[in-house]
């Protein structure tokens, strides 16, 4: 579980940071970009929060 | 600027308050690490580097002068802040008690808490400009210092309060949320400036270097702005944090270093917050600018939103507000060492309240820059203090840790160290007209130097030993 709750925060950073590179490339437009960096947001949000503090607590 | 992730090298419980750090609670090089960059890209990068674009950077001086000031600032961690850290291994309030005595260090605390009120309200102000962007809230200007609107005042109120309300629940949940944000707001950040480039159209080496020079950095300040050249980038790159390096606040963080080494890891922080994240935020404004040629709106959280949508704004709003709350519960622990009988939500709902109706003030924004070179230059002689105590007191002949020594709870050589250096920095920007970024170094030398020479007269160890 744990290992898909990180695998679901990788996908939100993924999508936070690849969108901006392919717009920089001119590959998509901005509205989308826009749109898979707020998909990337609330998946970012709906997972991290399930593991991040966890390990931090630890360390 | 104030951390985001305090908790996690700071354990939650006040700990080690006036003993040594024992080894067995020495940190990792890697909590350090990860502190420093996110202590340093919060809510204020979406004010620093818009306000150099506004005060007309050229290009090549930003970079160079973010280069050079920032590693300034590494070196002052490395090599002032965290030896005397790693040797004492206390507090900034108990090592400043131990020289300065209590009474001084309840004046240093009630300055400092209300520098921490402010710098809390200018990020309540920024999580303002993103919130008022669906109600259509008019947005302050950069000549602006009073509210616009009753708009502005009702929704800075009502974030300020709900903000002080989290911060009374205790500041546990609110640390919590600020190590989620860290990494995503460091990528919103690398991304703002990847959409900002291409929205000016850079398409090439050669495009990124004219756009950055034509469009983005122009060297021509907006009107009625000064004009910021390479030193004042140099200076207040390696000045924002004063407070913390020179001024020696960190000493209670790096207390927890295994080395001393610890606080070249400051870079991280610099070199992500500092240099990255205040370059994307210029871009970003100046995007904005293109976009809206005839405004003179600053609002950081239209300014992302319309470069980088609802993630954006979301992360102006959240930047704010996990700035602000950390700073609110520092300033609260700052008063709470004056008032130690209070109860700890009373404090934090007066600091709460001093915030809020500051947050009002859009001057706070707009005036960052010098804000925060003044809250670094008001404590830096206290920084100044700990450091002649630690390094000359046995060269130059005067007792170390005088208050502890003599059982005073008031030190004279300290205090006028401390308000004659303002004194004389006061008289060099109102004679001769130096701005306020530049105060800083000759100050520290000015403190060191005073501090030295009256330790001297009041409490020779020469003295001390006869008697």
């Amino acid at each position: 579980m744990k290992l898909l709750l990180k695998l679901g925060s990788l996908i939100g950073l993924l999508l936070t940071m690849i969108p901006p590179i392919l717009v920089f490339l001119g590959e998509i437009d901005l509205d989308t970009t826009k749109l898979l960096m707020t998909i990337g947001m609330i998946v970012w949000f709906s997972t991290a929060p399930f593991w991040i503090n966890k390990e931090t607590d630890v360390g | 600027m104030p951390s985001t992730l305090f908790k996690k090298v700071i354990p939650e419980s006040n700990e080690y308050e006036r003993t040594p750090v024992p080894a067995k609670s020495l940190k990792s090089s890697s909590s350090f690490l990860g502190m420093y960059a996110g202590e340093h890209t919060a809510g204020t990068e979406f004010v620093i580097g818009p306000l150099f674009v506004a005060h007309g950077v050229a290009a090549g001086d930003l970079i160079l002068g973010l280069l050079i000031g920032n590693l300034l600032a590494v070196l002052s961690w490395g090599l002032i802040t965290a030896p005397i850290a790693t040797q004492k291994r206390l507090t900034l309030y108990y090592q400043l008690e131990r020289i300065v005595g209590k009474r001084l260090v309840a004046g240093y605390n009630l300055v400092n808490a209300l520098m921490f009120c402010f710098l809390a309200g200018s990020m309540i102000a920024v999580s303002a400009t993103a919130v008022g962007i669906p109600f259509g809230l008019e947005m302050p200007t950069l000549t602006d210092w009073v509210p616009r609107t009753s708009g502005w005042v009702i929704t800075v109120i009502l974030m300020g309060s709900v903000i002080t309300l989290v911060a009374i629940q205790g500041y546990s949940y609110v640390a919590r949320f600020a190590n989620l944000m860290a990494p995503w707001m460091i990528l919103i950040f690398v991304g703002a400036g990847f959409i900002g480039l291409s929205q000016l159209g850079v398409n090439s080496w050669e495009s990124l270097i004219s756009i950055s020079n034509e469009v983005i950095w122009t060297g021509i300040p907006l009107e009625g702005m000064s004009k910021f050249t390479i030193w004042h980038i140099i200076f207040f790159a390696w000045f924002c944090n004063m407070a913390m390096h020179i001024g020696m606040s960190d000493l209670t963080i790096l207390r927890y270093a295994r080395s001393w080494k610890y606080g070249f890891l400051s870079f991280a922080g610099m070199y992500i917050g500092h240099f990255f994240a205040w370059i994307a935020s210029g871009i970003l404004y100046a995007v904005f600018l293109q976009a809206n040629a005839s405004s003179s709106a600053f609002a950081p959280g239209e300014i992302a939103y319309q470069t980088v949508g609802i993630a954006g704004a979301v992360c102006v709003i959240v930047a704010g507000w996990t700035t602000a709350n950390p700073t609110i519960y520092r300033a609260g622990l700052a008063l709470q060492g004056i008032f130690p009988k209070t109860a700890t939500w009373k404090i934090t709902a007066i600091v709460g309240g001093i915030t809020s109706l500051a947050a009002c003030f859009p001057a706070l924004v707009m005036k960052l820059l010098d804000f925060v070179a003044l809250y670094g230059l008001l404590l830096m002689p206290m920084g100044a203090v700990i450091f002649a105590d630690f390094y000359f007191a046995k060269r130059f002949g005067f007792q170390s840790e005088q208050a502890l020594n003599n059982k005073s709870h008031f030190s004279v050589p300290a205090f006028l160290a401390w308000t004659l250096t303002l004194l004389i920095c006061l008289g060099l920007n109102l004679v001769y007209g130096i701005d306020i970024f530049f105060l800083g170094l000759p100050g520290w030398f000015i403190a060191v130097f005073l501090f030295v020479s009256l330790s001297r007269i009041y409490y020779s160890s020469s003295k001390s030993s006869l008697a």
